[in-house]
């Protein structure tokens, strides 16, 4: 399906990231937001509020931020496309909503535009530093996807993917930009309609009085119901059945919560996001995400130019992590350098994988501005020795 | 375009800092086909009257988003002097709004072009557009881009009704660089530093 010309502003422009992924939204279809303003990741909801009522659709500026992120799993489940926007300390307080769409599937996507650390912390600088928190910060277990831009263009084409993602598999998806990204000018193409490509809404083709609001298809997904028509179903945060009623036995919560990962399980590996360079022969492959990545990128370029064997992977779904990929990487190069805004987040994932195979070495920073080239650069001289 | 090129913009707040950087990362990245990547202070120091912003221009794609060391440097308040005019990197370009900016000792080697922008912008009848004024005598002076790219990007960038106004204040700044280079050169101090001209 194509996007909804009615949202999609056709053209060539220079925009920031904030602004670019408002224009993202509308592209994906998403005619519903609710916020609460923060920086740096207001201008997101300021420009949707200023396009919708051309475009057809709703902003509410909420009470705070938990409001703001059940707002919009309220619209989604009235039918519409819906996402919230925030920063970290917002991010914070809308833990327990995002818990509840993992458990109800409820699709919509969370923009977390990452400033400084902890609380109130750096309001105007970047941070990467709410990486872990995106994948586990509701409680009980529960899997999200998370998407890392690292340009305005990129702030437009994912938070598509972000929407596209979360109709195919029926999760809260994170768009992880940072404060860098968000208030960065660049040229941003938008396409024309027909050349973006819609997941549309997966809604049940049986009769109302067959419909079992989830029962996982084959891909471990339930189809969704459209309101209004005639189907009854009820949505619930405790341990649910297919039927969507509460029940608390130990076999459907084994059941529910095992297909809440599973059916991650074909992002997590196969069709994880990636962006790849000069592996085939690399001692050190520097693993980097968001603004990083591209700073990363230099050092890698400064590292080749001094003949050390430097590859690039750049993670654009950090979650699920691609945990076989580094896994194989593992077997074959020296060392994995992770350079990130924060003191040693996703570096950990990369451990893990690794499992002793490589050397993982981190390149950490409490946030800020970016880092150093040449601080990469060193780390990633130190791997190759 | 060169493969590298930094610029700082600074000023007070409302004289249009932010848009004469973002007309110039425009016509660089949109309509002469390189790379160009904006960045501003959000920060306290975006408070308090001033403002600044950070164009890298490019040939290839950016990686690393901030400035340091300028290349060019555009200053329309005395703060703005005072504070960015030590970051300038050796060899490049001041420009000021020279009835707002005392220059007083620059490094050697510095070339310093002044512009009476707000002056030229009321002979158009409205104070406004200096920042327009400016972007223009940076086109002229500085040779970094296509007049015509420039000139896109100033009419892309402002609303339909003052797309007249704002062309005509391009131009009066252009053309006042292109005086003064032509001036310079005549007297043969084309690529040394140059004090101010101070007379129209």
């Amino acid at each position: 399906m194509h996007a909804d010309p009615k949202g999609v502003l056709t053209g060539v422009h220079f925009l920031d990231g904030d602004h670019a992924c408002c224009e993202g939204t509308l592209a994906a279809g998403a005619r519903f937001a609710a916020g609460y303003p923060i920086t740096p990741s207001t201008e997101v909801v300021e420009r949707f509020a200023s396009r919708i009522p051309t475009v057809g659709g709703i902003f509410i500026q909420m009470e705070d931020e938990l409001a703001a992120s059940i707002a919009i799993q309220g619209a989604v489940w009235a039918g519409a496309k819906a996402f919230t926007v925030t920063s970290g300390p917002g991010f914070s307080l809308m833990m327990e909503h995002i818990g509840l769409a993992a458990m109800t599937e409820t699709p919509c996507v969370f923009v977390d535009v990452q400033r400084g650390g902890p609380s109130t912390g750096l309001p105007t600088l970047p941070g990467q530093a709410d990486m872990m928190q995106a994948r586990w910060g509701s409680h009980g277990d529960y899997g999200i996807i998370a998407l890392c831009p690292n340009s305005p263009q990129e702030c437009f084409d994912l938070t598509i993917q972000a929407f596209n993602l979360s109709e195919e598999f029926r999760v809260p998806v994170m768009m992880m930009m940072d404060e860098c990204v968000g208030h960065m000018t660049e040229k941003v193409v938008i396409p024309e309609p027909d050349q973006i490509e819609i997941t549309p809404r997966r809604y049940t083709k049986l009769p109302p009085e067959e419909y079992r609001p989830f029962e996982p298809r084959e891909d471990l997904v339930p189809d969704m119901a459209r309101t209004g028509e005639g189907y009854r179903f009820h949505i619930t945060g405790l341990t649910h059945d297919e039927r969507g009623y509460p029940n608390m036995s130990v076999e459907t919560q084994d059941r529910l919560v095992r297909r809440l990962l599973a059916k991650l399980n074909p992002l997590a590996n196969g069709r994880s996001l990636c962006e790849t360079e000069n592996l085939e022969d690399a001692d050190v492959v520097v693993v980097s995400y968001g603004i990083t990545s591209r700073v990363a990128q230099r050092a890698i370029q400064l590292a080749r130019s001094r003949g050390i064997r430097a590859g690039k992977f750049r993670l654009i779904t950090a979650w699920p992590f691609p945990a076989e990929r580094i896994r194989e990487l593992a077997g074959r190069v020296k060392a994995f350098v992770v350079p990130e805004l924060n003191l040693g987040q996703m570096v950990l994932e990369v451990e893990r994988a690794a499992a002793g195979q490589a050397k993982v070495i981190p390149v950490s920073h409490a946030g800020g501005t970016v880092h150093n080239p040449d601080t990469i650069l060193n780390a990633i001289v130190e791997a190759a020795r | 375009m060169q493969l590298l090129t930094e610029i700082r913009v600074a000023g007070f707040g409302g004289q249009g800092v932010i848009l004469a950087a973002a007309v110039i990362g425009k016509a660089a990245a949109i309509y002469q086909g390189g790379y160009a990547t904006m960045t501003q202070a959000f920060g306290p120091e975006a408070r308090g009257g001033s403002s600044s912003a950070q164009v890298i221009l490019s040939t290839e794609p950016i990686l690393y988003p901030y400035v340091a060391h300028p290349d060019v440097l555009v200053v329309m308040s005395q703060e703005a002097y005072t504070r960015f005019a030590p970051q300038l990197k050796p060899g490049g370009i001041l420009i000021a709004e020279q009835e707002l900016v005392h220059i007083d000792k620059m490094p050697s080697g510095i070339r310093v072009y002044g512009v009476p922008a707000t002056r030229l912008a009321e002979e158009l009848g409205r104070k406004v557009v200096l920042n327009i004024v400016m972007v223009g005598f940076f086109g002229a002076v500085t040779n970094l881009l296509d007049p015509d790219a420039l000139r896109k990007a100033v009419a892309d960038s402002v609303p339909p009704a003052m797309q007249k106004l704002n062309l005509q204040a391009f131009d009066k700044g252009f053309e006042y660089g292109a005086t003064l280079v032509h001036t310079l050169a005549e007297k043969g101090e084309e690529g040394h530093p140059v004090s101010m001209e101070t007379e129209s």
